[in-house]
């Protein structure tokens, strides 16, 4: 069964000042099928480790090690990663003028896959995929993410991982910004994802509302660069009850 | 990061008008004239020179121009006259005069000129191609004139090739009801230096589709004029330029409403790439007080795919008169940047492929609007070999 596997990841940002330190040994097994989330308080590393995972060229792994099914993550260029199976749905997703929604799906597909999908059954596919996500289909022929809503470039970035079909999925911060209804829509699509592929998701998150409608199987909490604890769903519940406060002031106290 | 303006959320630079306050360099106060003595030559400073390389164009500032720099060669459609002609012949220089240093130059230097006459009535059944190619670097100054007499159709491409020193005037006469497409494309080699007033004078229900195109050459900087003349006219203007290291890329257009009912449409579109590409965009509309029911809408986009590229884009609109049916305008300058191309990666698609997907995406439109199809064949295979460029500049770059 393939497994994306973190060990002892350690992760640096470019600054002015120099490089600066996020993450600091992450260990992290996700096999397929599962659901990860990755809790904890802003500037705790989350969406780092989802950026460094993608192999966004702003952050250095500086030791540790990341596989996905056996083969070194970390050696590949960014478009080999997302070729060998690995999705990340951004927190900010990208305008990209010119290039139509349609024209960018088919082209995306087909780097993926290594061939061009069908014509008549990929039509069919997008037209399907597009509806589950309440989408207009006016929508194929906008410009990536241009003046789209923030509602809007979640959903394109769930009809994106529901067509590639990855191995892993990474969620980050998918639900930050939504309303109840876009939240569940984009829950439900995700949801999809998992009942029709074997994909593995690391769903990273500040608050519990999207795990109502994301069953997680293990919640990992993370603070200052790494999992601080980690447990099944019920750890999400606590988490609801309490915040952060405990973790981000112990924390506290080991620094001062 | 995009920088935007638009009629709706205009910014005050200066170089950005909206008529209610007449601006220094209104066009319509702007001298225009066929003596040298008039229009001197420029310190680089006034208005519509300060984007320019003044020391680059020195060449052909100099009313010494020869002719010996450059071939003309026409193929014309079966329906199509084409002439040579002496510079006193009556037709030349109806088109309105010179408005700038180069244009007057050019206007004083010419020993012959291309005339080029789709008569009366006449449908050319294909296109006409005028060729212009650059044998010498020796200052030279050419004349083409298109004439579409009225209700005819043509399609004429005017093609610039080789090495050239050239200071050029297209003049383009469409009469009543005639509809005319005239397409300039600058293809040079690198080292040409190209200067061209193309001016335009559009009759009663006439159309003129006026395409420029600029991808080689060091300096290149066409200044359309576009002038209408009786009511019912229609022009559309169309741009497409691809700018390189070093290469300096300027279009100055000026369409005048100078009579009512008229309508124009402005699309020019460029991209850049390597240090030191620098491309200049101004579009001057001026509705003057009788041009009542004008309709006119402008727009520009540069697409800056690498770092240390240049692009300059001012829509300038002079409206005199408050009866107008529309009148608009549009820039943006986009960066293809490092989040776009990880955003395309992290989808599995190749960088280079990323970066021809960005620029076909951005010209597609554009290209398809021409109406010509072998021009647009020749413009998509023009881009594709510019592209290479760039991929040569990524491949041959060391990873880190």
């Amino acid at each position: 069964m393939p497994t994306l596997e973190i060990r002892d990841l350690h992760v640096s940002v470019e600054t002015k000042e120099g490089p600066k330190p996020i993450l600091r040994g992450v260990d992290l097994t996700i096999a397929s099928g599962e659901t990860h989330a990755i809790m904890g308080p802003n500037g705790s590393g989350k969406s780092t480790l989802a950026s460094a995972l993608a192999g966004h060229p702003k952050y250095t792994v500086t030791s540790g090690t990341v596989t996905l099914d056996g083969e070194d993550l970390l050696a590949m260029t960014v478009d080999e990663r997302a070729r060998a199976g690995l999705f990340l749905a951004m927190q900010y997703p990208v305008e990209v003028t010119g290039v139509s929604v349609a024209n960018f799906l088919r082209t995306a597909k087909t780097a993926i896959d290594g061939t061009a999908p069908a014509l008549r059954t990929w039509g069919k596919e997008v037209k399907g995929a597009m509806e589950n996500l309440r989408m207009d289909p006016a929508f194929a022929e906008r410009s990536v993410n241009e003046g789209f809503s923030g509602g809007e470039k979640k959903r394109h970035e769930i009809l994106q991982m529901e067509l590639f079909k990855p191995r892993f999925a990474i969620l980050d911060e998918t639900d930050s910004g939504l309303d109840v209804d876009a939240l569940r829509i984009v829950s439900e699509g995700v949801n999809r994802a998992k009942e029709n592929t074997e994909v593995g998701v690391l769903l990273i998150t500040h608050y519990t509302r999207i795990l109502r409608y994301i069953k997680p199987d293990f919640v990992h909490v993370f603070v200052d660069g790494k999992i601080a604890e980690e447990g099944g769903s019920e750890l999400a519940d606590r988490l609801e009850e309490e915040g952060y406060d405990k973790y981000v002031g112990a924390n506290a106290t080991a620094t001062a | 990061m995009t920088l935007t303006t638009d009629h709706s959320r205009a910014v005050a630079d200066g170089a950005h008008s909206h008529g209610a306050v007449k601006p220094q360099g209104s066009r319509a106060e702007r001298l225009t004239s066929f003596s040298l003595e008039d229009i001197p030559v420029p310190n680089g400073r006034e208005e519509e020179w300060r984007f320019s390389p003044a020391d680059r164009l020195q060449p052909l500032f100099q009313s010494d121009l020869g002719s010996s720099g450059v071939t003309v060669e026409v193929t014309a459609a079966p329906e199509v006259k084409v002439e040579t002609v002496a510079r006193d012949d009556a037709r030349l220089g109806t088109a309105g005069k010179p408005g700038d240093r180069t244009a007057v130059t050019a206007w004083n230097a010419f020993q012959q000129a291309t005339v080029v006459t789709v008569p009366a009535e006449a449908i050319a059944s294909d296109v006409t191609s005028v060729r212009l190619q650059g044998v010498s670097t020796d200052a030279t100054a050419a004349h083409v004139l298109v004439r579409a007499e009225r209700h005819s159709e043509a399609v004429v491409v005017i093609d610039h090739n080789g090495v050239g020193s050239l200071s050029e005037t297209v003049e383009i006469v469409v009469e009543d009801g005639a509809h005319l497409t005239v397409v300039s494309v600058q293809d040079w080699a690198e080292g040409a230096v190209h200067a061209s007033s193309h001016r335009a004078r559009i009759g009663r229900d006439a159309k003129l589709k006026h395409v420029v195109v600029t991808f080689g050459g060091d300096v290149v900087r066409i200044t359309p004029d576009a002038e209408f003349t009786a009511e019912g006219g229609d022009v559309e203007m169309v741009g497409l330029y691809f700018a390189d290291t070093d290469q300096h890329q300027e279009h100055r257009l000026f369409v005048d409403h100078a009579v009512p009912e008229c309508k124009s449409r402005v699309t020019y579109k460029g991209a850049l790439q390597g240090s030191g590409a620098h491309t200049v965009w101004v579009g001057d509309v001026l509705i003057r007080a009788n041009a009542e029911n004008t309709d006119t809408y402008e727009l520009n986009r540069n697409l800056v795919l690498t770092d240390g590229a240049r692009a300059d884009s001012v829509p300038n609109l002079e409206i005199e008169t408050g009866e107008i049916a529309g009148a608009g305008h549009a820039s943006a300058t986009g960066r293809f940047d490092d989040e776009q191309l990880f955003y395309l990666q992290a989808r599995g698609i190749p960088e280079i492929e990323a970066r021809r997907l960005v620029v076909r995406g951005f010209f597609a439109e554009l290209i398809h609007e021409i109406g010509v199809p072998s021009v647009e064949e020749r413009l998509l295979a023009s881009i594709e070999a510019e592209l290479e460029k760039s991929m040569s500049v990524i491949t041959g770059a060391p990873t880190a």
